[in-house]
C-alpha cells in the first residue's frame, strides 16, 4: 500500500495552512472541512498545481516535491488523476477525445482498466460522441471522472467534484463515484465540505479547519467523537457503520450486511456480496429500548451499551452507543429520564431497516426501482 | 497590368505579414496574459504604439533604423546584398511592426479569458507545457486567432503611410494597392482609382462579414458550458 506523505505550509495574508499528512492510501480518504479551511490548497500542492517553497510531498518512495533537495516534479509527470470542481472538460473535443487525451499521454503507465469497464461504471455509453457543451452538469462531471481514471493514476484527487451541482444532480452522481471507488481500486483523496458526501463515500476522514488538521482516522471513529462535532456538523448527521454485504434474500426483498459488532438488514440493494458499503444511520432514526422487543416491525435490533449522553439544552438529547461500532441516537430528554439512561447501561438500539441509505450502491435508477417495488 | 501587380503584391505582403505575426505575437501575447512582471506595461505600451502614432512617424523611425547607414540596415546589406529600405523585405518588417497590436491584443484577450483551468487540467492528464499549449490553449483561443488573422490581413492591405515612407513606390517591389490608388488620384485617373478602391472595399467588407457571421453562428466557446 502506498503512503502519501506531505508537509505543507502556506502563509498568505488572512490565510495560513500548516498541515502534515501521513496517509496510508486505501479506499476513499476524505479531506473534510468548511470552505476556506485550506483543504483545496492542500490538494493543489499535492498535485503540483501550486508550488509553495519549502513544502514536501512524497508518494510511496517517490519524491514529488522537496525543496531542501531542489526537487519539484511538475504535475504532468506525477501519477495523478485530478477531478476539478468545474470539470474543466475541453470544449473543443468530444467526450471520446476528452477521455482519450489523458489515455494517450499516460502511455508509460500500464492501463489498469479497460475503457469499456469505466464507460460502463459511469454509464457514458450514449455520451461518447457528444460535445461537453451539450451535456448536463452531472454528465460532465462523470466524463471528467472517467478522463482522470483512464490515466491509471496511483492517486485520484477529487476537488469538491459535486459542489457545483444541485441536490438532484448530486444524488444522480454519488452512486457512480461510490461504485467507482469500490471497483477501480485506485486510492481516492476526496475534498469536500458536505458531510453527507463524506459519510457516504469515505473510509478514512481527515478533518481540517483553519488550515490545521484537527483529526484523522477511520470515518466511524472520527464522526463518533463528540469533541469533533463542532467540525463534523450537526449531531443529526448520525454515524456510519462500515458494513459488508453478506446475503440477499430476494423473495423477502431484503439485503443482509455485517458490520463490526453485528448484522444489519436493509431493503434489497444492488450490490455484489462481499462489497463493503458505508451505511449511514441518522440519529433521528434510532430509538432505544431497555428490553429486547419481541413482535415488532423493526428489523434491526442491536444490543449495545450507553457510552455518553449529551444534553443539547433543548427537549432532546443525543446518546452515543457502542453496538460494536459507535452509533448515535436522538431521543427526548423525557425518555432519557423515564428509562433512567446512564453511561454503561445495556440497551437495545432499534433501527428501521428503511433508514439504511436508500441509494448506497449501484445505479440510481436500478436502486429506485428495486425499492419502489416494495 | 501594373495595377494587378499591385493587388498581387498587397496580397503577398499581407499573407507573409500575417504568418510572421502569428509566430511572433503568440509568445508575446502568452507572456503578457500570464506574467506578473513589472516589464509588462512597458511591453504592452510598445506593442500598442502603432495604434496611436501617425504612420509617418513610425515610417520615419523605421527609415532611420533600417537605412543603409544604420547597424541593422548595414547588416542586412552585408547578408543579402540588397537594402532593407525601398524593398519588399523592408516592407514586410514595417508591416509586422505596424500590425503588431492587431495580432497581440486579440490573442492576449483570448489567452486571458482561458484562465488557468484548462491548462491545469491538461497538466494533470500528462501534457507538458508546450503540448498543453498546442492541444488545449491554442484551439480554445481559436476565436482570438481568427480575429487576429483577419484584422492583421485587412490592416496590412490598408496600410499607406508606413509603406510610402519605408518602401516608396517601386512597381512589383513596394507599389501596393494603397500606393497605386494614391498615384491614380494624383494623376487624376479616377477610373483606375475607383476600380482598385472599390475592389479593396468589397474585399475587406466581405472578409469581415464572413468572420463576424461565423462568430455569431459558431461561437468558439471559451468556457466549458
Amino acid at each position: 500500500m502506498n503512503v502519501l506523505a506531505a508537509k505543507c505550509r502556506v502563509v498568505h495574508s488572512g490565510f495560513s495552512l500548516d498541515a502534515e499528512l501521513d496517509l496510508p492510501l486505501e479506499g476513499v480518504t476524505a479531506l473534510f472541512g468548511p470552505s476556506g479551511s485550506g483543504k483545496s490548497s492542500l490538494l493543489r500542492i499535492i498535485a503540483g498545481l501550486d508550488r509553495v517553497a519549502g513544502n514536501q510531498v512524497m508518494l510511496g518512495g517517490e519524491v514529488w516535491q522537496d525543496d531542501s533537495k531542489g526537487v519539484f516534479m511538475p504535475p504532468h509527470r506525477r501519477s495523478i488523476g485530478f477531478v476539478f470542481q468545474d470539470t474543466q472538460l475541453f470544449p473543443h473535443l468530444s467526450v471520446d477525445a476528452n477521455i482519450a487525451y489523458g489515455m494517450k499521454r499516460a502511455g508509460r503507465r500500464a492501463p489498469r482498466h479497460g475503457i469499456g469497464q469505466i464507460v460502463d461504471i459511469l454509464d457514458l455509453g450514449a455520451l461518447m460522441d457528444r460535445r461537453p457543451s451539450t451535456l448536463s452538469g452531472g454528465e460532465r462531471q462523470r466524463v471528467a471522472i472517467a478522463r482522470a481514471v483512464m490515466t491509471s493514476p496511483k492517486l485520484l484527487l477529487m476537488d469538491e467534484p459535486l459542489s457545483s451541482l444541485d441536490i438532484e444532480r448530486k444524488d444522480e452522481i454519488l452512486p457512480f463515484i461510490e461504485r467507482l471507488a469500490h471497483e477501480i481500486g485506485t486510492p481516492i483523496l476526496y475534498v469536500s465540505h458536505a458531510i453527507d458526501e463524506v459519510l457516504r463515500l469515505a473510509s478514512t476522514l481527515v478533518l481540517i479547519a483553519r488550515g490545521r488538521i484537527v483529526a484523522k482516522g477511520p470515518i466511524e471513529e472520527v464522526t463518533s467523537r463528540l469533541d469533533l462535532h463542532p467540525y463534523t456538523g450537526r449531531l443529526d448527521a448520525g454515524a456510519v457503520l462500515r458494513s459488508t454485504v453478506s446475503a440477499h434474500e430476494r423473495e423477502r426483498g431484503i439485503t443482509r450486511m455485517v458490520f463490526p459488532g453485528g448484522e444489519l438488514v436493509s431493503p434489497l440493494i444492488d450490490a455484489n456480496i462481499g462489497t463493503s458499503i458505508n451505511v449511514r444511520i441518522r440519529s433521528r432514526d434510532v430509538s432505544l429500548s431497555l428490553d429486547a422487543p419481541k413482535r415488532t416491525s423493526i428489523l434491526n435490533i442491536l444490543p449495545g451499551r450507553v457510552v455518553q449522553i449529551e444534553d443539547s439544552g433543548g427537549p432532546q438529547a443525543h446518546v452515543l452507543l457502542d453496538v460494536g461500532s459507535p452509533l448515535w441516537a436522538r431521543i427526548t430528554n423525557v425518555s432519557v429520564k423515564e428509562l433512567g439512561l446512564k453511561p454503561g447501561m445495556s440497551v437495545y438500539a432499534l433501527i428501521k431497516a428503511v433508514a439504511v441509505d436508500r441509494r448506497s450502491m449501484g445505479r440510481p435508477t436500478a436502486m429506485d426501482i428495486s425499492l419502489d417495488r416494495e | 497590368m501594373s495595377d494587378l501587380d499591385a493587388v498581387w503584391l498587397s496580397l503577398q505582403l499581407a499573407g507573409i505579414t500575417v504568418i510572421l505575426l502569428m509566430i511572433i505575437a503568440t509568445p508575446v501575447a502568452w507572456w503578457l496574459a500570464n506574467t506578473r512582471s513589472r516589464l509588462a506595461p512597458w511591453v504592452e505600451s510598445f506593442v500598442a504604439l502603432p495604434l496611436v502614432l501617425p504612420p509617418t512617424v513610425l515610417g520615419f523611425y523605421l527609415l532611420v533604423l533600417l537605412g543603409n547607414d544604420s547597424p541593422i540596415g548595414a547588416f542586412w546589406v552585408s547578408l543579402t546584398g540588397s537594402t532593407l529600405t525601398f524593398s519588399f523585405s523592408g516592407l514586410v518588417l514595417a508591416s509586422v511592426l505596424y500590425s503588431l497590436p492587431f495580432a497581440v491584443q486579440p490573442l492576449q484577450g483570448a489567452f486571458e479569458s482561458l484562465g488557468r483551468g484548462p491548462l491545469e487540467a491538461a497538466y494533470t492528464l500528462g501534457a507538458g507545457p508546450l503540448d498543453a499549449f498546442f492541444s488545449v490553449a491554442a484551439p480554445m483561443a481559436g476565436r482570438g486567432y481568427l480575429t487576429a488573422v483577419v484584422l492583421c490581413f485587412a490592416h496590412t492591405l490598408g496600410e499607406f503611410g508606413v509603406v510610402l515612407m519605408v518602401g516608396g513606390n517601386i512597381p512589383g517591389q513596394t507599389r501596393v494597392i494603397a500606393i497605386a490608388v494614391f498615384e491614380h488620384v494624383e494623376t487624376l485617373n479616377y477610373a483606375a482609382a475607383h476600380i482598385l478602391s472599390g475592389g479593396l472595399l468589397a474585399f475587406s467588407f466581405t472578409v469581415l462579414f464572413i468572420v463576424y457571421a461565423l462568430n455569431r453562428r459558431f461561437p468558439i466557446r471559451v468556457v466549458g458550458r
